[in-house]
């Protein structure tokens, strides 16, 4: 498998802010790499640093085997950016935004319109291709931005928050494109995202990125194991005595919530440590409260990732 | 440089000028009023001019009088108030005319260049495969072709309603002379460039369309003083002066672009917008 992206120490600074520090990676044809972090955390800068709109203070980068720095347009036409804000010409409509972005990126206009066409039935806008975009709403400027990043079929997709704005339905079509890209045409993505359960179901490798830093990185799976409390059970209790439950854990400091959403009702304890685990359900069969079923939880990309920057907020 | 690349920045941009009306606005309006209202109107208020004052009539003598002697050969035959037709139509219009290209390509590079920050348009843009030149020129073009075009167009409808509305009075075709032959193909575009020259350098301090095009206007001020010396006999836009003039125009356009095509890079566009996260 051939390595797609590769930075070597990539830093950049604005002024006295450094919005990117030494970051290091290496990612493969195909993978759908996950970069998660808070806003400001450095991840639209990497973007903008892997496409060649932003220069950086130290370090080097090979995409798609070109330096970002010096081939940016050749570059440019092998990858396709989806941006933070969809940055549409909203004066235009649908189509002339695809046909205008098609003549850029040096489509012949039979290629263009075709393509402009199929990729607004997959993202169910054909029947408002001839309005402007002034009038759509933020969901439907965000697929038509989507639209606009695949009309020239890239190697690399670079997705900056995808499915900020849409609907469920939306979200579920954002999500099987991308699997289907990655899986099916070997496009790299590059899924930046805050959004942990999306970046849990979708990315074959994460990074986490804190204040320009990579605080681990690794598959969902490694990093749960090696970074999740690893102290989280499931524990089935009467429900008519869930609330009574949750305030004696409250009352001892164990953090505790109810399942809720979950398809296994009960509560959810967080322990610290392993050993607070059986003194909590002391605690409660104490009380005359009956335990039914205790099951450990595998930690999730979220307890990680707030486990990670927790560590980072303790360190400042 | 990708000749096509160009060409795809410049009708984009074309394309959102054609659906704004802030901007399409005054590139209607000034044009209506400079080739058509204003020469229409002297026309046919021309046979009224010998109502006038006799203290006018004779101050238009004076202005004639003041004139090189080559132009006031050209305007012996005429009596005072077909002089004061011509000396209006043909002389005091002229740097008044070269205001159309000049805020043709202003308004439309700062809706190119600064309109294009405030509508939080341009990253996507930088995210296509053109080059820093090719998307500088292609912007550049999108401003300048149509104010060529304004000019020539604006010429030729000027010359036929200055000399159909002036028919009853001059009776004769007077318009243009050798100064405005030289004035359209080669001053106008100058004037174009240094419109949209100054806009570009402008459009990088500021962020909306509005700062960019009332800061860009400016550059009008010195053929308002064209105008104001004209009108005062100070001085006259013999055929040569024109020519020099349109050579002076080029090089501050040309000057103007290099800072901004040098100015304008990729990488640093973003930079100062402080949207980095």
């Amino acid at each position: 498998m051939d390595t797609v992206i590769q930075t070597n120490g990539l830093t950049r600074h604005f002024g006295a802010n450094v919005a990117l520090d030494a970051l290091s990676l290496d990612i493969r044809r195909g993978e759908v790499f996950g970069f998660l972090g808070h806003n400001g955390a450095g991840k639209t800068t990497t973007v903008r640093l892997l496409n060649g709109i932003l220069a950086p203070t130290a370090g080097q980068a090979r995409v798609l085997g070109l330096d970002p720095s010096t081939h940016g347009a050749a570059l440019r036409r092998r990858t396709g950016v989806l941006t933070e804000t969809p940055a549409l010409d909203e004066r235009l409509t649908a189509t002339e935004n695809l046909r205008t972005y098609g003549d850029l990126f040096g489509l012949d206009a039979q290629t263009a319109a075709s393509r402009a066409a199929a990729l607004l039935e997959r993202f169910h806008l054909t029947d408002r291709g001839n309005e402007r975009v002034s009038g759509f709403s933020k969901g439907m400027k965000q697929r038509l931005a989507l639209c606009r990043a695949l009309l020239h079929q890239p190697e690399l997709l670079f997705l900056d928050e995808p499915t900020s704005g849409l609907d469920p339905v939306s979200i579920r079509e954002v999500h099987e494109l991308v699997r289907q890209a990655a899986r099916e045409q070997g496009v790299t993505v590059f899924l930046c995202t805050h959004n942990l359960v999306e970046a849990q179901q979708l990315c074959d490798r994460v990074a986490v990125l804190e204040r320009g830093r990579v605080m681990a990185s690794g598959t969902p799976r490694e990093l749960s194991d090696e970074l999740g409390t690893g102290h989280r059970v499931r524990i089935e209790v009467e429900p008519t005595l869930h609330e009574r439950a949750l305030q004696i854990l409250h009352s001892a400091g164990v953090e505790a919530t109810q399942a809720n959403g979950s398809p296994n009702p009960g509560l959810i304890l967080r322990c610290p440590s392993r050993n607070e685990v059986p003194q909590s359900l002391r605690l409660l069969i104490q009380a005359g409260i009956e335990v039914y079923a205790v099951v450990p939880l595998e930690a999730s990309l979220e307890d990680v990732y707030f486990a990670l920057h927790a560590d980072g907020e303790k360190a400042v | 440089m990708n000749l096509n690349s160009v060409l795809a920045v410049a009708k984009r941009d074309l394309r959102n000028v054609k659906r704004s009306r802030g901007v399409l606005l005054p590139l209607i309006i000034v044009p209506l009023i400079f080739v058509i209202i204003l020469p229409v109107g002297l026309g046919l208020g021309a046979p009224f001019l010998s109502n006038l004052p006799a203290s006018n009539l004779e101050q238009t003598a004076r202005l004639v009088e003041q004139m090189p002697p080559a132009v006031q050969e050209q305007l012996a035959p005429y009596d005072t108030v077909q002089k004061m037709l011509y000396v209006v139509l043909v002389f005091l219009f002229a740097p008044m005319f070269l205001i159309l290209p000049l805020m043709v390509s202003s308004v439309i590079a700062a809706d190119s260049f600064a309109g294009e920050k405030e509508r939080k348009t341009l990253e996507a843009l930088l995210y296509t495969p053109t080059t820093d030149a090719e998307l500088f020129l292609g912007k550049v073009l999108a401003a300048w072709i149509p104010a060529v075009l304004v000019a020539f167009a604006g010429f030729i409808v000027y010359a036929v309603c200055a000399n159909v509305a002036a028919w009853p009075t001059m009776g004769h075709i007077f318009f243009p002379n050798a100064m405005w032959l030289v004035l359209i193909p080669w001053v106008a575009p100058a004037a174009a460039g240094v419109g949209l020259a100054t806009t570009v350098l402008v459009s990088m301090r500021v962020n909306t369309f509005q700062e960019a095009s009332q800061l860009g206007g400016i550059v009008v001020l010195p053929l308002v003083a064209v105008v104001i010396g004209q009108a005062t006999g100070v001085m006259y836009l013999s055929t040569g002066l024109v020519a020099v003039m349109g050579g002076f125009l080029w090089l501050i356009a040309l000057l103007l672009l290099r800072r901004g095509m040098r100015a304008i890079r990729r990488t640093t566009l973003l930079t100062g917008r402080g949207s980095d996260s």
